[in-house]
């Protein structure tokens, strides 16, 4: 709660200001702060409301586990591989000295496909790399390679994160590009002038100005694909068990048999996300002193 | 200093290869329908099919109305904490960033326990009720793209001159928000609702859960069952979005707004 000091226009126009603000404070506290309270606290209840630990312990149950490790997997994957393309797409298209035309298209193609997640997603990829895919059927028709016989399956863990990429990669674009943007010409003259060859610039120079941003970035896409359930969901049904399906099937029809068990379960994803979340800020905070 | 360009070109080709492979094959797929030949059927089938109609019908009307309400509840709110309450910024920025850490299913899982019909406010008991919440649970949802587009908007201009100027004109706090903030604030507004339309018309969670009638349910029902269809569906929602993209870049720095959302 805010602490309520010497108000700059006189006492009594500041008492009366903070009610322009209720409505938001009483929306977040409705349909923000309440639900997500309810299921905080009823994660520490049992059936009868009396307090235990019972739940949080029974979260260590092998199925449950193994959702939450999947999901950790696919999202720790998907934000690395979307971190690391998507730094050198980015870096292609701000320092890369390409044609002009080449960084608007990039930018507005991320806002795009950074949006264009969920079912549709899943079926644009369905399409492509599926067992009746284009790709699939190309690769046997012209190198009699089959794809399915190496093992992949577009209905498994790496699938997964391959289309978790679609989105993950413009995401990392967009957030990267103000970032290589603040990095200074004259930073690169310098350490030219000083003699630095480009990889001492980017080891000495650049990537610890730079660092901050790509880790907490990588952050938020770890948090963001974990949270995602729609794109899983119209891939795979619920035969991948990750913890958002869980959770949707728990929602669906109580499979875990237990209420409070599914707020546990819920409060575990929260902890997650928030913690990854925390770390970007801290990381953004950190990031913002040099690139202003 | 020359260097090469062989390395940025790379990764530029190989960046559209990874994103158009997918929108190809998904188009090539839905003209596959008719047997030996391209047809446009598979649009046909799913254009006349009146759930199509009647699911797309309905999300547009909730992303409409999850515009109007993020907007009532965004500007006064940004507008008022600009100009009389810096000091609760902070705060009122960390609720905003809430909904990008607590997942969607979450939400909406809070949702169904808080309010459902057993509780003193029944939100889940009757369809049109439920749309109410479903159309809040979307503004939630919403609320970290459309706080920050509008207090970009509102921090490019002098909120405090131009509301002592209409006060000193007589102006009324309707009038002043309605008539003088309102259309100052009027292309970041705009690149807020879009990117709400974006989020909102396909989404499958929350309207899953909360069990109505919407676009997103019903791509993943005909995903599950349907060969052709779902890459049909998928181009026009690929065609939504794009629209809704390229609006927010007709109307103001797209790219500035998407990057600084997150």
């Amino acid at each position: 709660m805010p602490v309520i000091s010497a108000p700059r226009n006189g006492l009594d126009r500041m008492s009366w200001a903070w009610v322009g603000v209720v409505p938001f404070f009483a929306f977040a506290l409705m349909f923000l702060i309440l639900p997500t309270g309810f299921l905080m606290v009823g994660a520490f209840q049992d059936a009868g409301g009396h307090f235990t630990l019972a739940n949080i312990w029974n979260l260590f149950q092998p199925s449950i586990l193994s959702a939450y490790w999947i999901s950790i997997e696919v999202s720790a994957v998907s934000a690395f591989g979307g971190a690391v393309i998507g730094f050198f797409l980015a870096y292609a298209g701000v320092l890369g000295g390409l044609p002009r035309w080449i960084r608007p298209a990039l930018m507005t193609f991320s806002g795009v496909a950074s949006n264009f997640a969920g079912v549709p997603l899943a079926f644009a990829f369905l399409a492509t790399l599926g067992r009746a895919g284009l790709v699939t059927a190309l690769l046997v028709k012209y190198l009699d390679f089959n794809l399915y016989s190496t093992g992949f399956n577009l209905l498994s863990f790496w699938g997964l994160a391959l289309t978790y990429l679609y989105f993950q990669i413009p995401l990392m674009v967009l957030i990267l590009t103000p970032a290589l943007d603040g990095l200074k010409r004259d930073w690169r003259e310098a350490s030219a002038i000083l003699g630095a060859s480009a990889w001492q610039y980017w080891r000495y120079v650049a990537l610890p100005v730079l660092w901050p941003s790509l880790l907490g970035t990588s952050l938020l896409l770890f948090a963001n694909a974990f949270g995602a359930i729609a794109t899983a969901y119209g891939l795979t049904g619920s035969s991948l068990n990750i913890v958002t399906i869980l959770l949707y099937a728990q929602i669906r029809g109580d499979v875990l048999h237990d209420e409070n068990l599914g707020y546990a379960l819920a409060l575990g994803m929260i902890l997650i996300t928030g913690l990854s979340n925390l770390a970007y800020i801290w990381l953004r905070g950190r990031s913002e002193r040099w690139l202003r | 200093m020359k260097r090469s360009k062989l390395g940025p070109w790379l990764a530029i080709a190989i960046g559209a290869i990874y994103f158009l492979v997918p929108l190809i094959g998904t188009f090539e797929f839905s003209l596959r329908m008719r047997r030996g030949e391209y047809s446009f059927d598979a649009y046909r089938i799913v254009l006349a099919d009146p759930q199509f109609q009647a699911t797309f019908t309905y999300s547009t009307c909730l992303a409409l109305a999850t515009i109007v309400v993020g907007v009532l509840l965004v500007v006064p709110t940004a507008y008022w904490i600009q100009l009389r309450l810096p000091r609760l910024r902070p705060v009122v920025e960390f609720i905003t960033l809430l909904p990008l850490v607590i997942p969607a299913i979450v939400l909406v899982f809070g949702y169904l326990r808080i309010y459902n019909s057993s509780s003193p406010l029944p939100m889940t008991s009757s369809d049109r009720a439920t749309d109410v919440l479903l159309t809040f649970g979307y503004v939630t949802l919403a609320l970290p793209y459309m706080y920050r587009a509008v207090d970009n908007g509102l921090r490019a201009i002098d909120v405090r001159t131009l509301t002592e100027a209409a006060e000193s004109l007589g102006a009324s706090w309707p009038t002043i928000l309605f008539r003088v903030i309102f259309p100052n604030v009027r292309t970041a507004v705009l690149s807020g609702a879009f990117l709400t339309f974006a989020i909102v018309i396909g989404e499958f969670t929350m309207a899953s859960l909360l069990d109505r009638p919407a676009f997103g349910p019903y791509l993943q029902l005909i995903g599950a069952n349907r060969a052709y269809e779902p890459s049909a569906l998928a181009i026009i929602a690929f065609i939504v979005t794009w629209g809704c993209m390229g609006l927010i870049q007709v109307f103001g720095s797209g790219a500035r707004l998407a990057s600084d959302t997150r």
